[in-house]
């Protein structure tokens, strides 16, 4: 067979269908169905896997938050308010104790009320250690981060995130190197952050940063008296190459023992991994349009099976005609070859068209439902080649039975 | 006779099994055709004429005997090679004409090109020069719906020459058309016989059959009459 015979094959085919067009159309709606459905349910999968993957970016895939109190959700809360909160000796003896922390910070929040000239603005305020920014990276857009001298001594600087730049300097150039004032405190910004953008409702770029030390003792710091030292919650990054688990279990361990808590005790801390967290909602989401994605699938089966149908009723149509290609020469594989290809056509037609269907559908949901959603090269060559596959498989049984014929038979059949 | 002959049939046997029963439609037909004849088979219906076209066609093989066409011998042949001998070698001419319905004269007779294994360089060619061969180059693009039975038959006639075979096999070709068509298309094959082409037909109608230079009766499976005419 060579391409001028795949061409004239082609032809053929096309004809044959075309002389049946309500019959083809309506073979082909299943085929139509079926792909767009298959195409519905991958862009929702895969919107709500791009979603999780944006979510873990921005939480970081080896982050462990350390908090003080128990965090059970439905069950008792033992103990919230007399919690015994985590301290710089705490942070220590992690550092000290547990192999595998790359950086760590502490993350002592409240709220402030910030003020430059006749501006002011009612913001959270975020004090950390130097390596916060190693543990969360997020780029600077002017100025500097930090030193850990500035750290040690609670400096008097700020750096500002991007919402807070804009509601108080309007535009401006460059705030580094001005003062502003937090809870009539005078603090000199050392920096600005880049813009992170709007993230379910939270603003991550309405936060001003700046050094624990001077956040405890002078804007957050008086709700813990119970321990002067406090760091607010822990977030720590894991070295490459470290199971997070076992790093998990190894800060459990040294806390419980530092605490003194009883074997059978509830712990009155947390060691979350949010990433992890993500990832298990997330798992479900994908357990549900996986499941939902099969259903598709089977509807894609049934129109393969019209399509099987439709092409049997056509081999004994034209049985006559098959009789008079083999009696001028077709062999089996030559008239299998016709069938497969009608078949093929058939559902590439019905795959494309269902594509375009899948995407209008897609297309209507996400503007409706307000869900993420997204279609890939990956989902359109899969409509593509589930399409041509069903037309495979279906075509092959009509398609055999036509190639098994006794030329003599079928051009005597009536 | 110095030239091979182009169909060399010794001892045929074709048995069909009906449930129980075993039909003997041949019984040891032994014959030879030459390049050139015209030849006329005549019989009854259930005489074996068609089995025996059948068997001359490459669409069936025999149960036993031997059977050459053109120095090959079919009992033997796969279903693929039989179909290449009669794309080759074989043109086929049915009483029903047995066109594509909604396809043009041009591509109709175009037909066995598509399975020819020796593609002729240009098919559009080869098929109008065989339509004009047949006295119809003027309707290629007519469907056979728009023709007249004798027109459809002479594009079947074309269909059948196209690929230059060496062997026209005509089953009951006038069957369909009536008394004055039937002798246009008898004259045409008679035209055909005379360039050189050995034509074997069918019938069960004497006036037919006395257009061939030959006749074979059939009765019962055997040949009972061989005579020129």
């Amino acid at each position: 067979m060579n391409f001028q015979g795949i061409l004239e094959f082609i032809h053929i085919a096309l004809t044959a269908l075309w002389l049946n067009k309500l019959r083809s159309a309506l073979t082909a709606l299943g085929i139509i169905i079926g792909v767009a459905a298959v195409i519905v349910m991958a862009a929702i999968g895969n919107g709500a896997t791009l979603q999780m993957q944006k979510q873990i970016s921005m939480l970081g895939t080896n982050v462990i938050n350390v908090m003080a109190g128990s965090m059970r959700i439905g069950g008792r809360q033992l103990g919230f308010g007399g919690a015994v909160p985590l301290s710089e000796k705490d942070l220590r003896m992690l550092r000290e104790g547990v192999p595998g922390i790359a950086a760590m910070s502490g993350q002592l929040n409240g709220s402030v009320t910030a003020v430059y000239g006749a501006a002011n603005w009612s913001t959270q305020v975020n004090g950390v250690h130097a390596d916060y920014f190693d543990v969360r990276p997020w780029a600077l857009q002017a100025g500097r981060y930090f030193s850990a001298d500035e750290v040690a001594r609670g400096a008097k600087v700020a750096i500002l995130g991007s919402s807070v730049q804009a509601q108080l300097f309007e535009g401006a150039a460059s705030p580094v190197g001005d003062i502003v004032r937090v809870n009539n405190i005078p603090f000199e910004i050392i920096g600005t952050l880049s813009t992170r953008g709007q993230s379910g409702g939270n603003d991550p770029d309405d936060v001003i940063i700046v050094p624990l030390s001077t956040a405890r003792s002078r804007l957050v710091g008086r709700g813990f008296a119970t321990v002067p030292d406090t760091v607010g919650q822990l977030s720590i990054r894991v070295a490459d190459g470290y199971d997070m688990t076992e790093i998990q279990g190894s800060i459990t361990t040294l806390l419980r023992k530092q605490r003194r808590i009883k074997a059978g005790e509830e712990d009155n801390f947390s060691v979350r991994n949010f990433a992890q967290l993500v990832q298990a909602r997330n798992e479900q989401q994908k357990t549900l349009s996986y499941l939902l994605a099969t259903t598709a699938a089977m509807s894609l089966v049934v129109g393969g099976i019209g399509i099987m149908n439709i092409m049997l009723v056509s081999v004994t149509e034209r049985t006559r005609e098959i009789g008079l290609r083999m009696a001028v020469g077709a062999r089996g594989i030559d008239v299998m070859a016709q069938f497969l290809t009608e078949a093929i056509l058939l559902c590439l037609a019905g795959g494309v068209l269902g594509l375009l269907l899948g995407i209008a559908i897609t297309i209507a949901i996400s503007r409706v439902a307000g869900w993420s959603v997204s279609i890939g090269v990956g989902t359109v060559a899969m409509a593509i080649l589930a399409s041509a596959t069903v037309g495979i498989i279906f075509g092959f049984v009509p398609a055999r039975r036509a190639a098994r014929l006794n030329p003599i038979d079928a051009l005597r059949y009536e | 006779m110095s030239a091979p002959p182009l169909i060399c049939a010794l001892h045929l046997v074709k048995t069909y099994v009906l449930g129980e029963q075993q039909v003997q439609a041949l019984r040891e037909v032994s014959f030879e055709v030459l390049p050139g004849e015209f030849l006329a088979i005549m019989g009854p219906s259930g005489s074996g004429k068609s089995t025996l076209m059948n068997l001359l066609g490459a669409l069936d093989t025999p149960t036993s005997g031997a059977l050459a066409i053109d120095g090959a011998e079919i009992s033997s042949m796969s279903s693929d090679q039989l179909a290449e001998l009669r794309n080759r070698t074989i043109g086929f001419v049915f009483q029903q004409f047995n066109l594509l319905r909604r396809t043009s004269a041009l591509d109709n007779v175009k037909l066995p090109l598509l399975y020819s294994r020796r593609r002729s360089p240009d098919a559009n060619a080869a098929a109008k020069a065989s339509l004009e061969l047949v006295g119809l180059g003027s309707r290629m693009d007519h469907q056979p719906s728009q023709l007249s039975g004798g027109q459809q038959q002479r594009v079947a006639i074309a269909r059948a020459l196209v690929n230059s075979p060496r062997l026209i096999l005509a089953d009951e070709p006038t069957g369909a058309l009536d008394t004055q068509t039937s002798g246009e298309i008898m004259a045409l094959f008679a035209k055909l016989n005379a360039g050189g082409l050995t034509i074997i037909l069918v019938t069960h109608e004497p006036d037919v059959a006395a257009h061939a230079r030959r006749l074979l009766r059939m009765r019962d499976g055997r040949i009972v009459e061989d005579r020129a005419q």
